[in-house]
C-alpha cells in the first residue's frame, strides 16, 4: 500500500510480467488514479502481451486492444461514441514507448490534434522490450539494445532520445506531464489531472525494465530515484502552455551513478559518461529555462 | 420517391437513414461524395453523428472499431490505397467480431498509380474476414447499404460488411434510385443492440491474445459465422422484398438463365453491360450469373446456377498474379465444367458490348478447358 493513493487494486495481481516490472507496477497506480470509471485502450506491448493471455485478464475495468500503431485513433473512436451515447467514463489509452514515440506517433498526433479527451499514458521502458530489446525513439544514446549492439566499431544507440512530452505539447491544445514509478504520488496526480482535463491529455512515465536495462528485479525503484536525482528524469507538467516542475531535486548526482548500476551502460568509456553528463546538464538547463513561463 | 442521384450521395443517404453515432473517415484522393454528403448532413443537422476526421485510413478502421467496441453503430468509406493502409486492421474489426459497414469506391492500386476503376482493391482483402457486396448499380448500392447493417449486426452473423461499388464507373454515376420514406427505411434497419460492449458498468476484456490453444477457435468460429451470414442474408432477402415491395438479390441474381447452355460470371457495374449486350443479341442461350456476395462465396447457390450449362465464362477486373483470375479461380474450383477467364477493364479501362461478344464467343467455341484472355 502507498500512501495516498487508494487501496483496491483493479490491475489484478497474477499477471505474467517480469519480476520487478516497471511497467506492471506504473498500471497499479494508474488504474488507482483512474478509478472503476474508465475504458482503457491498450496497445500492442509488454503490458497487453503479460495481462491478457485468454481466457484470463489482469483488468478489472473495460479494457481493449487492437494494434501496435493505433492506440490513439481507437481511444478517438471510443471517445466520440461515448460522446454520442451521451456516457461519462473516462478514455485511457496506455502504450509503450515503441507503440508511442515511433509506430504509433501519427494516431497519437492526430488524437491530441483533433482534441479528443482521452489521457495517453506512455510507460517507457526506453525500447522494445516485449520482442527482445530493440532499440526504439526513445532509447538513449550509447545503451545496449539487441539491434543497436556494442560491437568493435559500434557502441550502442547513436541518438538521443526523442524528446516526446515537448512535441506533443506543441500540439498546444492539451495536458502534459512527465512521471516515473519510483514515485506514485506525483504519477498519481498526474494522472488523474490528465484524465480530469477537457481535451487530450499525454503523460509520459518512466519505467524501468529489468531484462532489457541489465538490473536486479529489486531495482526497478532504485533506478528510479537516481534518474530522477541524476536530472535524467525531469518531473515536470505543462498546463495551459506554462511548464511547472512538480518536484525537483534540491542536491543533484553524477549521471555515472543512474549508469553504473545498468547492465545496458557498462561498456561506457569515460569520454561517452562525460558526454551524456553534458547532454543532461544542457537539457535540464533548457527546461529549467522554460519554467514558468508560457511556451505556447 | 424516384430521384435521379450520384452513386455516392445513394450510399450516404442510405447511411443517413441508418443513423450511425461514428464515423470516422479519410479522403484518399479522389475521396467519393460519399464523405462529403455525409459531412453535410451532419452540418445540416440532418444526421446526428460524430465524424472523426482522421489523420489516415489506418485510423479511420481504428476509430471505427473502438466506437464499434463501445456500442455504437458505424460508418466509414475508403478505396484503393486506403484499403490497402487499413489491411492489418481489417483483420482485427472481424476477429473481434465487430459488425462495422464500409463503402469501398472499387479503384486499382499502384504502380503505376492509377484512380481508376477495378477490383485489385477488395479483391485483395478477399481473406481479411469481411463479408462482401458487390453492386451493379446505384439503388443496389443504397439497397445494400441498409441490408449489409442488417446482416453485419445479425447475432449469428457479427461480421464486418464491405458495399463495393465500382469507382467512377459507378461510384460518380448519376441514376435513377428509389427512396423510401424515411420511417419506412428505419423501421427495417432497425437499432444497434451490441451483444458486447465496453462499458465501466459490465467489464470485458476485448482483443486479448490467444495462444495456440485457443487461437483456432476462434478463427473456426469466424468461419461458421461467414457460413452463417449465407443463411441470414437468404433469409433477409426475403425480409427486404416484403418490406420494400421490390426484388433484391443478397448473394447472386441471374439474368436469361432459364434456358441458357452457357454462363457468363461477374460482379459489379459490368453486369449492366452483360445485360445490355444479352438484351440487344437476344442471345437465349447465354446467361448472366451475377455474384453479389463474393464472401461468403454462396457456393450452393452457384452450383444450382450452373445445372444444365456446358461452359463458363468469368470476368475478372483483379489478378492473382502467378495464377490468373481470381474469381475464376474460386469457379473453377465449383465446377467441372470448362471455365474460362477473362480479365477485363483494370485500372479504369472499358469494358465495351466487343469485349462481352468476345467472351460470348469463345466460351461457345472454344475446345479447351480452360482459355485465358486479357480483353484489352
Amino acid at each position: 500500500m502507498i500512501q495516498g493513493l487508494p487501496e483496491e487494486e483493479l490491475f489484478a495481481s497474477g499477471h505474467r510480467a517480469c519480476a520487478g516490472c516497471g511497467a506492471a507496477i506504473a498500471m497499479r497506480h494508474i488504474l488507482k488514479a483512474a478509478g472503476k470509471n474508465v475504458i482503457v485502450v491498450n496497445a500492442t506491448g509488454c503490458i497487453e502481451v503479460v495481462s491478457t493471455p485468454y481466457p484470463l485478464t489482469t483488468w478489472k475495468v473495460p479494457y481493449i486492444h487492437v494494434a501496435f500503431e493505433n492506440a490513439g485513433a481507437v481511444a478517438s473512436g471510443i471517445s466520440e461514441a461515448l460522446k454520442r451515447q451521451g456516457r461519462k467514463e473516462k478514455v485511457l489509452a496506455i502504450a509503450g514507448d515503441g507503440g508511442t514515440f515511433d509506430i504509433g506517433f501519427q494516431a497519437l498526433s492526430g488524437m491530441i490534434e483533433r482534441g479528443h479527451d482521452v489521457c495517453y499514458v506512455c510507460y517507457d521502458n526506453g525500447a522494445y522490450e516485449n520482442t527482445g530489446i530493440q532499440r526504439s525513439g526513445a532509447t538513449p544514446k550509447y545503451a545496449w539494445t539487441t539491434t543497436t549492439p556494442v560491437g568493435k566499431v559500434k557502441h550502442g544507440d547513436e541518438r538521443w532520445k526523442k524528446p516526446m512530452p515537448l512535441i506533443v505539447a506543441m500540439h498546444r491544445n492539451c495536458y502534459v506531464a512527465t512521471a516515473s514509478v519510483g514515485f506514485p504520488q506525483d504519477l498519481y496526480a498526474k494522472v488523474k489531472k490528465g484524465l480530469d482535463f477537457k481535451g487530450p491529455a499525454y503523460v509520459q512515465v518512466f519505467t524501468p525494465c529489468v531484462p532489457g536495462w541489465k538490473i536486479g528485479s529489486d531495482m526497478t525503484i532504485e533506478v528510479c530515484k537516481k534518474a530522477y536525482y541524476a536530472k535524467v528524469t525531469p518531473l515536470y507538467e505543462i498546463e495551459n502552455g506554462i511548464l511547472r516542475f512538480s518536484m525537483k531535486p534540491e542536491q543533484f548526482i553524477p549521471v555515472e551513478e543512474y549508469l553504473k548500476l545498468q547492465g545496458r551502460f557498462k561498456h561506457l568509456s569515460k569520454k561517452e559518461i562525460k558526454e551524456i553528463q553534458e547532454h543532461v546538464d544542457r537539457e535540464w538547463d533548457r527546461l529549467c529555462g522554460l519554467e514558468g513561463k508560457k511556451i505556447f | 420517391m424516384e430521384k435521379v442521384i450520384e452513386t455516392s450521395h445513394a450510399i450516404a443517404e442510405a447511411v443517413r437513414l441508418a443513423k450511425p453515432d461514428v464515423i470516422p473517415i479519410y479522403p484518399v484522393t479522389p475521396q467519393t461524395h460519399i464523405a462529403e454528403r455525409l459531412a453535410d448532413f451532419v452540418a445540416d443537422g440532418l444526421l446526428k453523428a460524430e465524424m472523426i476526421t482522421v489523420e489516415s485510413e489506418h485510423s479511420a478502421i481504428s476509430a471505427a472499431i473502438g466506437a464499434s467496441a463501445a456500442g455504437s453503430r458505424v460508418f466509414t468509406a475508403t478505396a484503393s490505397q486506403g484499403l490497402a493502409l487499413m489491411h492489418e486492421v481489417l483483420f482485427i474489426a472481424s476477429g473481434l467480431r465487430l459488425p462495422v459497414v464500409m463503402a469501398i469506391a472499387n479503384r486499382a492500386l499502384s504502380a503505376p498509380i492509377n484512380i481508376w476503376c477495378d477490383h485489385s482493391d477488395s479483391i485483395a482483402e478477399r481473406d481479411s474476414g469481411w463479408i462482401q457486396l458487390y453492386c451493379e448499380s446505384a439503388q443496389e448500392a443504397y439497397d445494400s447499404v441498409l441490408f449489409a447493417y442488417r446482416i453485419a449486426e445479425n447475432r449469428d452473423v457479427l461480421l464486418p460488411t464491405m458495399v463495393c461499388v465500382d469507382g467512377f464507373s459507378l461510384s460518380h454515376v448519376y441514376e435513377r434510385v428509389l427512396l423510401d420514406n424515411d420511417e419506412k427505411v428505419r423501421k427495417y434497419v432497425g437499432k444497434y443492440r451490441p451483444l458486447f460492449k465496453l462499458d465501466a458498468r459490465k467489464p470485458v476484456t476485448m482483443g486479448p491474445i490467444g495462444y495456440p490453444n485457443s487461437f483456432m477457435e476462434f478463427k473456426e468460429q469466424q468461419e461458421q459465422a461467414m457460413k452463417m451470414a449465407i443463411n441470414v442474408m437468404r433469409v433477409e432477402e426475403r425480409n427486404f422484398k416484403k418490406h420494400f415491395k421490390r426484388d433484391f438479390y443478397g448473394l447472386i441474381e441471374t439474368y436469361n438463365l432459364a434456358n441458357a447452355r452457357y454462363a457468363i460470371i461477374a460482379m459489379g457495374s459490368v453486369c449492366g453491360t452483360i445485360k445490355h449486350v444479352l438484351k440487344q443479341s437476344r442471345l437465349k442461350d447465354i446467361g448472366l450469373i451475377k455474384l453479389r456476395s463474393f464472401r461468403p462465396l454462396p457456393k450452393e447457390a452457384l452450383k444450382k446456377a450452373f445445372e444444365g450449362l456446358k461452359a463458363i465464362a468469368v470476368i475478372d477486373r483483379a489478378v492473382s498474379f502467378g495464377n490468373g483470375g481470381v474469381l475464376w479461380n474460386e469457379i473453377k474450383a465449383l465446377s467441372c465444367l470448362p471455365v474460362h477467364s477473362f480479365i477485363a477493364g483494370l485500372g479504369g479501362r472499358d469494358i465495351t458490348p466487343r469485349h462481352i461478344m468476345k467472351a460470348f464467343d469463345v466460351m461457345q467455341k472454344e475446345k479447351e478447358n480452360e482459355k485465358r484472355i486479357w480483353l484489352k
